[in-house]
């Protein structure tokens, strides 16, 4: 059945067919040919990289404030008077107006232009379509769009923030967000930024719904797919359910300091918590928009590096749905401090359910790498470190969805702390795990392995020294939001600041791991890692066309134990002894 | 109602558009690349719905609190009359639609175009209404929206304090319906343009469809709001 495709498709490509064995990568032509291809792209692999290189630049750029921020904090600020009775101040780089700012642009980029588009958008949109046997997503066109919303969306955004005057956090709450004085006209642009920016995600979810549900190569069942794609569909189905709510929630806000109608503006009867409510019916979802993909990379990383069967296959997929479901019914928990008590013990008691589905996962890896054989590499080191971070991140949100504990740590550094063991030691750590992991297939090159390794170990080493004090600082009471705080805070914080300089050395070596490996790394063979999954059927990097034929899947993407990889010398991947008849394995 | 099958590869040249469509060429046949723009279509409805959700929550709860003032001031600035009328006209705008994408599956391309013709006609009407029977005279009086809200009130019709609220509802979710109808009727007139090209027929009337759906979801939400703020209390 699937030849008589293929001979269809050829005869349909008719004059293409050239193209049809040649890397993606190959340039069609002069540079300015080249450059207007890839503009034009409806290739998913292109898309992938374009968004890919993009939302690193966002994690650049969000990254240099981050480091803006922990240096104003190296030093409280301390005012001691001169002679002349006049405030001298110490310990101030910047003035707290602009550190506002710094850290609305740190929260805003990272949130909106780096952690919710790189995985789906970039890996995803890459990875998908392979991993299915497809040739493409569903509504390639659609893809390019979703491309183009996002660059513009970006551009709103970085505009609004080099002209400066957007200082309302990353939530943009109001009232604080309307009483901006009106000449502020920036905080109008960077909501409509993040309108324009939430289409692009919508676009991006609905093509991935479709295509998971109709590109799927012959074969392949709903439980013959990797994990990662349980999980950026599940994933998708939270961009399309809530980000339309984000939408109108940040139109309101626009309109409300255009045309001032009301709704949220207290002053003309309407109720700033009302906002809240909007905004977190979305961003709460939206933190696993942030962490789904990177779970399912997680299960990527742990089966193929350990070669073993990833544990309960049908529990983490079934986990990734149940956390998208459960995602929509706890975002009351943002708001303990201003509901009522019993509506805030059932926000906790719900908060407290999404601990179950996440905790599945996570012991299933574990269980994953028991008797494993595991290959220390760089996506393996992420995987292990993901293990570590995200079960803190995890469970130090319990805490905060703990009513009691959550009056006194709201607001603190405690939540900075959780909300950076997940998102960055959670999602990002994922996604330069990914990087690595598919780095080989995505360039057709190999990267320097001990150098990356090096990144890694200062990635998590500073990581942790960065926001593991945090969680003391919050504890002792230092709020979240300020730029200065009293003296007895001085040596965590300069720990924390110090932290983050280990980290960006470990980013740096990581970019110099990339361009090293762009120029002169090694070219790789089709299957480095001897994965199972489709994307390692096709050549690295993969033909324009993805597959020669439409592939046919025997065997499931973890079923290390009975198949030996494609493009793989039997010798290396051993398959094990049988076993005696009448014994089962599992 | 499905497309026939793909595998009719005749001659295009003595063909129209519809009969010699072949799909993209990553999808298998043109069954799978029409169910899936349809699934497609039906998420991006949902978003839309959600997006419309957030007016209908806000709606709800300041009714809730201010219900006394709400009804007072639905009474007062809106017509139901020309709610009722923008009404009927938008159902018969769905049904003649529908009817569009019943000539272009049997083939009947006059009345195919007849039909997209009156549902613009119908979606302009609607528009025209809104700007010259509405907007403009309460613009004039300043019945507008929350801070510029102007108007002083007449025959011992004292504004309360949540008129403003009330108008500020009343125009952005109107204006958002009112700018998915323009939108749609754009996209009618992208169809009717494109059925003048015969584009549409028995085996293919994919993005025709899709933007019936689309039309259809614009007069739903109408249906919603026509009573929710024309027929308070
Ligand atoms: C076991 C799972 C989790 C639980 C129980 C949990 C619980 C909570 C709670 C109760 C808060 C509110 C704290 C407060 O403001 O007082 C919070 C804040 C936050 N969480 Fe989580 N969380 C979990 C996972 C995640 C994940 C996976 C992410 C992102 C990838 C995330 C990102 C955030 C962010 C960004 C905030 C701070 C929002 C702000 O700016 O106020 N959380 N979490
Ligand atoms: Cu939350």
């Amino acid at each position: 059945m699937s030849s008589t495709h293929n001979a269809t498709a050829d005869a349909h490509a008719g004059g293409h067919d050239d193209h049809h064995d040649v890397s993606y990568l190959k340039p069609k032509g002069g540079m300015m040919v080249t450059i207007w291809d890839w503009m034009t792209t409806i290739d998913h692999k292109k898309i992938g990289v374009m968004y890919l290189f993009a939302s690193l630049f966002a994690f650049f750029l969000g990254g240099v404030f981050a480091l803006l921020v922990r240096l104003e904090l190296f030093a409280p600020d301390v005012a001691t008077l001169d002679a002349a009775g006049n405030p001298i101040i110490q310990g101030q780089i910047f003035n707290p107006d602009l550190y506002n700012r710094f850290f609305t642009l740190h929260g805003a980029i990272m949130v909106f232009l780096f952690i919710i588009p790189a995985i789906p958008a970039a890996l995803g949109n890459f990875c998908l379509p392979l991993m299915l046997g497809a040739k493409d997503v569903a509504f390639p066109k659609l893809n390019l769009t979703s491309w183009y919303i996002y660059v513009v969306g970006a551009i709103f955004s970085v505009v609004a923030i080099a002209l400066g005057g957007v200082d309302t956090g990353w939530t943009f709450y109001t009232p604080y967000s309307l009483d901006t004085p009106e000449e502020h006209w920036q905080v109008t642009f960077m909501t409509l930024g993040v309108f324009i920016l939430g289409f692009s995600s919508i676009f991006t979810g609905m093509n991935f719904v479709v295509t998971v549900h109709k590109l799927r190569a012959p074969g392949l069942g709903w439980f013959d797919m990797p994990l990662f794609v349980w999980a950026i569909y599940a994933t998708a189905i939270i961009q399309v359910l809530a980000t339309p709510v984000l939408g109108v929630t940040v139109l309101l806000l626009a309109l409300e300091r255009i045309f001032k109608i009301g709704i949220f503006d207290p002053s003309l009867g309407g109720d700033p918590v009302l906002y809240q409510h909007f905004f977190w019916f979305y961003s709460h979802p939206a933190v696993y928009i942030m962490i789904l993909p990177g779970m399912g990379i997680m299960s990527e990383l742990i089966g193929v590096h350990s070669r073993k069967k990833v544990f309960g296959y049908r529990a983490v997929a079934f986990s990734s749905l149940g956390i998208a479901a459960i995602s929509f019914i706890v975002w009351g928990h943002h708001m303990f401090t201003s509901q009522d008590a019993l509506i805030g013990a059932i926000f906790s008691a719900l908060t407290f359910l999404v601990a179950i589905p996440s905790a599945i996962k996570v012991i299933n890896w574990i269980a994953t790498l028991y008797k494993g054989s595991i290959r220390f590499n760089t996506p393996m080191l992420y995987g292990l470190a993901f293990l570590f971070t995200f079960s803190i991140g995890g469970l130090t949100g319990l805490f905060l969805g703990t009513l009691s504990t959550d009056m006194q740590l709201h607001d603190s550094y405690f939540v900075v702390a959780h909300f950076h063991y997940v998102m960055m030691g959670g999602a990002a750590i994922a996604l330069f795990g990914g990087i690595h992991h598919w780095w080989p297939k995505m360039f057709g090159k190999m990267y320097n392995e001990p150098a990356a390794m090096l990144g890694c170990a200062l990635v998590f080493i500073g990581f942790n020294v960065t926001f593991f004090t945090q969680f003391f600082l919050g504890t002792q009471g230092m709020p979240r939001r300020y730029s200065t705080y009293v003296q007895e805070f001085t040596t965590l914080h300069q720990i924390s600041t110090i932290g983050s300089w280990i980290l960006l050395a470990g980013f740096l070596v990581h970019l110099a791991t990339f361009i090293h490996s762009l120029m002169a790394g090694k070219q790789a063979p089709p299957n480095p890692w001897g994965g199972l999954s489709l994307e390692w059927e096709t050549a690295s990097p993969p033909i324009e066309h993805n597959f020669h034929h439409e592939p046919v899947v025997h065997y499931g993407p973890y079923d290390f134990d009975d198949a030996v990889p494609p493009f793989c010398d039997p010798a290396d991947y051993p398959l094990p002894d049988p076993l005696p008849p009448g014994e089962k394995s599992h | 109602m499905t497309t026939a099958p793909t595998d009719m590869t005749g001659d295009g040249a003595s063909q129209t558009y519809w009969e010699r469509y072949r799909h993209q060429p990553h999808w298998r046949n043109n069954d799978d690349e029409y169910t899936a723009a349809k699934l497609g279509m039906w998420l991006f409805l949902t978003t839309e719905l959600l997006l419309f959700s957030g007016m209908f929550v806000a709606y709800t709860i300041y009714r809730i609190l201010h219900a006394d003032e709400f009804a007072r001031a639905s009474h007062y600035y809106l017509d139901w009359r020309v709610g009722a009328v923008n009404t009927a006209v938008l159902l018969i705008s769905s049904f003649t639609v529908a009817m569009a994408i019943r000539n272009a599956q049997l083939n009947q391309q006059f009345w195919l175009k007849i039909n997209l013709f009156i549902t613009i006609i119908c979606g302009l009407f609607f528009l025209v209404a809104k700007l010259a029977l509405e907007y403009w005279p309460k613009y004039q009086k300043g019945e507008v929206p929350g801070g510029f809200f102007s108007y002083p009130g007449s025959h011992g019709y004292v504004p309360s304090d949540y008129d403003p609220l009330f108008l500020g509802v009343y125009w952005v979710a109107t204006a958002i319906h009112g700018s998915h109808v323009l939108i749609g009727v754009l996209l009618l007139g992208w169809c009717l343009w494109r059925a003048q090209k015969r584009h549409f027929g028995p085996r293919h009337f994919t993005s025709l469809e899709n933007v019936g759906l689309f039309w259809h979801l614009v007069d739903l939400i109408w249906i919603f709001l026509f009573p929710l703020l024309y027929l308070v209390g």
